[in-house]
C-alpha cells in the first residue's frame, strides 16, 4: 500500500482565475408572489397553515401535511430574534459591509421565523428576544433584499 | 398604492449567482498547457492500453488508470473527423458565426481534439480533410490554448475514411 | 433481504488545498486502491455510484470527468447523487437489494479549495428567500449552535469537548487534517469566529476522496475475510427552511436510526458525520449512543471534511472497525444539508 500521507505530485499545477456567472430569473408562483409583491409595497405577508398556525417567508404547500395554502395573513414589520450568528467579517455578497448579525426573526403575527439580516452595530447589542425591526429600501423590487436589514426596535414599538 | 399595483403582481425575480474560483490544472493539463506555451502538443500515454491522449486530463478514460508522467509530442497537422456549421453567436467565442466547430485527430494521437476552422469555405469543410493549427506568434505565447486561434486547410489529399472511423 | 456488506474502503490523505491535482487525479487512486484491497476485478463490478456536486471547484459535469478516473469503457452501469457519496451508497445497497447487481463501487470526491466552499454552500438553501442574502455555511450552523446553547441542550464546554477528542483520536489516522488539541478550556479562551461559533467548532475545509466497494452474499464471503454486513441503513429529510424546524434535536437521525435498527444491540463504535460540534453532540443524542461506545474513533468530520464524501467515510472507516475484529458493532452517520437537514444512518456488524 503506498504511504498515504506521501503526496504524489512531482509538478506545480498552473492555476488561473475562474468565474461563473449564472444569470437565474426564477418565476415566483402565486403564494411567493404575494410576498413579493407585498415586499415591493413595503409590507409583509405570511400565509396560514393547516392548523391555523402562520408561516413565513410564505410556502405553496404545509411542510407537515403538504395541504395547498391560499390564506395571506398581514403581518407586521417588526418581530423577535429567535436566535442569531454574529458575522464580524462580512463577504461582499452578504446584506451589510460591517459586521452584523443573520438571525431567525419572528415576525409578530407568524408562528415561524424568517431568516435576515440584523444591523445591531455590536455583538453587545444583540440577544436572543430582542425585538428587531425592518429597514426598508427605498427603492423596492420585490424581493428579499427590499428589507435591507432589520434593526433594533425599542421595546413594545 | 394604486401606482404600485398597477405594476402588477410579482411574477419573476432576479437571483444571479456570481462565484469565483481559483481553478488549478492538475498534473496532466499542467504538462499539456507548459507544452502549449513552447509550441507543443503534448500527449500522454495510457500506462495499459498505450493510447495516446491530447490533451490529457490525466486518466485513461477506457482503464481508469493515469496517463503520463512522460509526454509524447503529437503534430500539430492532423485529420478533420468530424465538425458542425455554428450560426449562433456566443459572447464566449472569439470567432463569428457563420464557422466550423471541428473535431480533430492529430497526427501521432489517439483521441480527437475540438477547435475551429477558418480560412476555409464552410461547403467545403469535409471530413477527412486535412488541416493544420495556426499559432499567434511566438512572442506572444502563454500557457494557454488561446496560442492557437484556429484550424486551416492542408494541401494535401484527404485522408483515408478507415484512418479515422474509429474516432467518430 | 440480501445480505450485503462493506468489503473493502480507501481515502486519500485530506489537505487544505490539493493544489497539484484535479479531481480526477485525486480519486484514480482511491479507487484503484479500493479495488485492489477488493479483490474484485474491475469488470466483476455491477454498479458504480458516485457523490459530488459541481459547484465545489466550478467545474460543470465533475461526476462525469470523474467516470475518467474508473475506466468506463465498456459501458458501465452508472449512477450519480449531487450528495455525499453515503447516498450513492444507499443507492448502491437499493440496487444489490433488488437484484440488480451483486457488487458496487461507491465513491464521493469533493476538491473545495477552488471557491469560497462557505460561501458556495448557501446555493444548497431556498434560491427566492434564502440565498439572495447569501448566509454562508458556518453562519447557518451558528444559528442552530446558540438555539442550542439558549435553550440549555448544550454547552460551550460540551462543543469544546468534542472538538478536543476528535482531534485527539485523529492523532491515529493518517490520512486526517487536524490533529491534536489544546484541552478544551484553552479551545474556549479563543475568540470566536462567527459567535458563538470558534474556529474548533467548525470542521476543516477539506480535499479528497474516497470509496468503497459493496458485495452482497457469497461474493463478499469470498473476497472478504470479516466483511462488514449492512444490518440496517435508512435516510430521512426534514424541510429545508431550518425556520421550519427544530433545530435544538436531530429528529430525522432519530427516524433513521430507529428504522436501522441502532438500538437492536450495542454499538462499539459509531462514525458520526457532524460538520460543526454542536452537530457532533446532537446526533450522538439522536442515535441513542451510551457510555460503551467509541465515538469517532477516526477523529471524525472534525478531523477531516472533504464534502460530499465525509458521511461516506463515516461508513467506511466504521466498516474498518469489523473488517480489522477491533468491533462487533458499528454506526455510520451521514449527513447533508443546512442544519443538519438530512440524516443517513447505517449499522454494520461482524458474523
Amino acid at each position: 500500500m503506498p504511504d498515504p500521507t506521501q503526496p504524489t505530485e512531482t509538478t506545480e499545477a498552473l492555476v488561473a482565475p475562474h468565474s461563473l456567472r449564472y444569470t437565474y430569473k426564477r418565476s415566483v408562483g402565486p403564494i411567493m408572489g404575494k410576498f413579493f409583491t407585498a415586499l415591493r409595497e413595503g409590507r409583509l405577508v405570511g400565509v396560514r397553515r393547516s392548523d391555523g398556525s402562520v408561516m413565513c417567508p410564505p410556502k405553496e404547500y404545509d411542510p407537515e401535511t403538504a395541504a395547498a395554502l391560499s390564506e395571506m395573513v398581514d403581518l407586521g414589520d417588526s418581530g423577535v430574534v429567535t436566535t442569531w450568528a454574529w458575522v464580524k467579517t462580512p463577504r461582499a455578497k452578504q446584506p451589510l459591509d460591517h459586521a452584523f448579525a443573520y438571525a431567525l426573526i419572528q415576525l409578530d403575527g407568524a408562528d415561524t421565523p424568517l431568516l435576515h439580516a440584523v444591523d445591531a452595530g455590536s455583538e453587545s447589542h444583540m440577544s436572543t428576544g430582542m425585538r428587531v425591526k425592518a429597514r426598508w429600501k427605498d427603492e423596492r423590487v420585490g424581493h428579499i433584499t427590499d428589507i435591507a436589514c432589520f434593526e433594533p426596535a425599542e421595546e413594545g414599538a | 398604492m394604486s401606482d404600485e399595483s398597477a405594476e402588477g403582481p410579482v411574477e419573476i425575480i432576479q437571483c444571479p449567482v456570481e462565484l469565483d474560483y481559483t481553478y488549478t490544472a492538475g498534473q496532466a493539463t499542467t504538462r499539456f498547457l507548459r507544452g502549449v506555451g513552447e509550441g507543443k502538443l503534448l500527449g500522454q500515454r495510457c500506462i495499459v492500453c498505450g493510447k495516446i491522449y491530447v490533451a490529457s486530463r490525466g486518466a485513461c478514460p477506457i482503464h481508469g488508470v493515469p496517463t503520463g508522467p512522460e509526454t509524447v509530442e503529437v503534430s500539430d497537422k492532423g485529420t478533420l473527423v468530424s465538425f458542425s456549421i455554428v450560426r449562433i453567436p456566443s459572447e464566449n467565442l472569439s470567432v463569428d458565426p457563420p464557422f466550423a466547430a471541428i473535431s480533430v485527430l492529430l497526427d501521432g494521437s489517439d483521441s480527437t481534439f475540438m477547435h475551429v476552422l477558418s480560412d476555409c469555405p464552410l461547403e467545403e469543410v469535409r471530413m477527412g480533410m486535412r488541416v493544420e493549427a495556426v499559432w499567434i506568434p511566438k512572442e506572444e505565447w502563454t500557457t494557454s490554448l488561446k496560442n492557437i486561434t484556429h484550424f486551416r486547410p492542408l494541401d494535401e489529399p484527404d485522408a483515408p475514411y478507415d484512418s479515422y472511423k474509429e474516432h467518430l | 433481504m440480501r445480505d450485503v456488506a462493506v468489503v473493502s474502503f480507501a481515502q486519500s490523505p485530506h489537505v487544505r488545498r490539493e493544489q497539484n491535482r484535479n479531481e480526477v487525479e485525486i480519486l484514480m487512486p482511491v479507487v484503484r486502491e479500493a479495488r485492489e484491497r477488493s479483490g474484485i476485478a474491475h469488470d466483476e463490478i455491477d454498479f458504480v455510484c458516485s457523490g459530488s456536486t459541481d459547484y465545489l471547484a466550478g467545474q460543470s459535469f465533475a461526476f462525469v470527468a470523474g467516470l475518467d478516473g474508473i475506466g468506463a469503457w465498456p459501458p458501465v452501469s452508472e449512477s450519480h447523487v449531487e450528495m455525499d457519496g453515503a447516498w450513492a451508497l444507499y443507492e448502491a445497497w437499493v440496487k444489490i437489494q433488488m437484484g440488480y447487481a451483486d457488487t458496487a463501487l461507491v465513491y464521493g470526491f469533493g476538491k473545495s479549495s477552488p471557491g469560497d466552499l462557505p460561501e458556495v454552500m448557501a446555493l444548497q438553501l431556498d434560491p427566492y428567500v434564502l440565498t439572495p442574502l447569501w448566509p454562508d455555511a458556518v453562519s447557518m450552523a451558528a444559528l442552530q449552535a446558540r438555539k442550542c446553547l439558549d435553550e440549555g441542550v448544550l454547552t460551550e464546554a460540551d462543543m469544546a469537548a468534542v472538538a478536543a477528542r476528535d482531534r485527539r483520536h485523529a492523532e491515529s489516522n493518517p490520512f486526517a487534517q487536524v490533529k491534536g488539541s489544546a484541552d478544551p478550556e484553552a479551545l474556549l479562551a479563543e475568540p470566536t469566529l462567527v459567535s458563538p461559533l470558534r474556529k474548533h467548532d467548525c470542521a476543516p475545509i477539506s480535499d479528497g476522496a474516497a470509496a468503497v466497494i459493496l458485495a452482497a452474499d457469497d461474493v463478499a464471503r469470498r473476497v472478504c475475510e470479516r466483511p462488514a454486513w449492512i444490518s440496517g441503513i435508512h435516510h430521512i429529510v426534514e424541510p429545508q427552511d431550518p425556520g421550519l424546524r427544530d433545530l435544538t434535536r436531530s429528529r430525522s437521525t432519530e427516524i433513521a436510526a430507529d428504522k436501522a435498527g441502532v438500538g437492536a444491540g450495542t454499538v462499539d463504535v459509531a462514525e458520526i458525520h457532524g460538520p460543526f460540534t454542536h452537530q457532533e453532540i446532537l446526533i450522538e443524542k439522536a442515535l441513542g449512543l451510551g457510555p460503551d461506545t467509541t465515538v469517532n474513533p477516526s477523529g471524525g468530520a472534525l478531523a477531516a471534511n472533504p464534502m460530499m464524501t465525509a458521511g461516506l467515510i463515516r461508513i467506511g472507516e466504521a466498516a474498518r472497525r469489523i473488517q480489522d475484529g477491533s468491533a462487533g458493532r458499528t454506526v455510520a452517520h451521514a449527513t447533508s444539508g443546512p442544519c443538519l437537514q438530512q440524516n443517513l444512518v447505517c449499522v454494520m456488524e461482524g458474523r
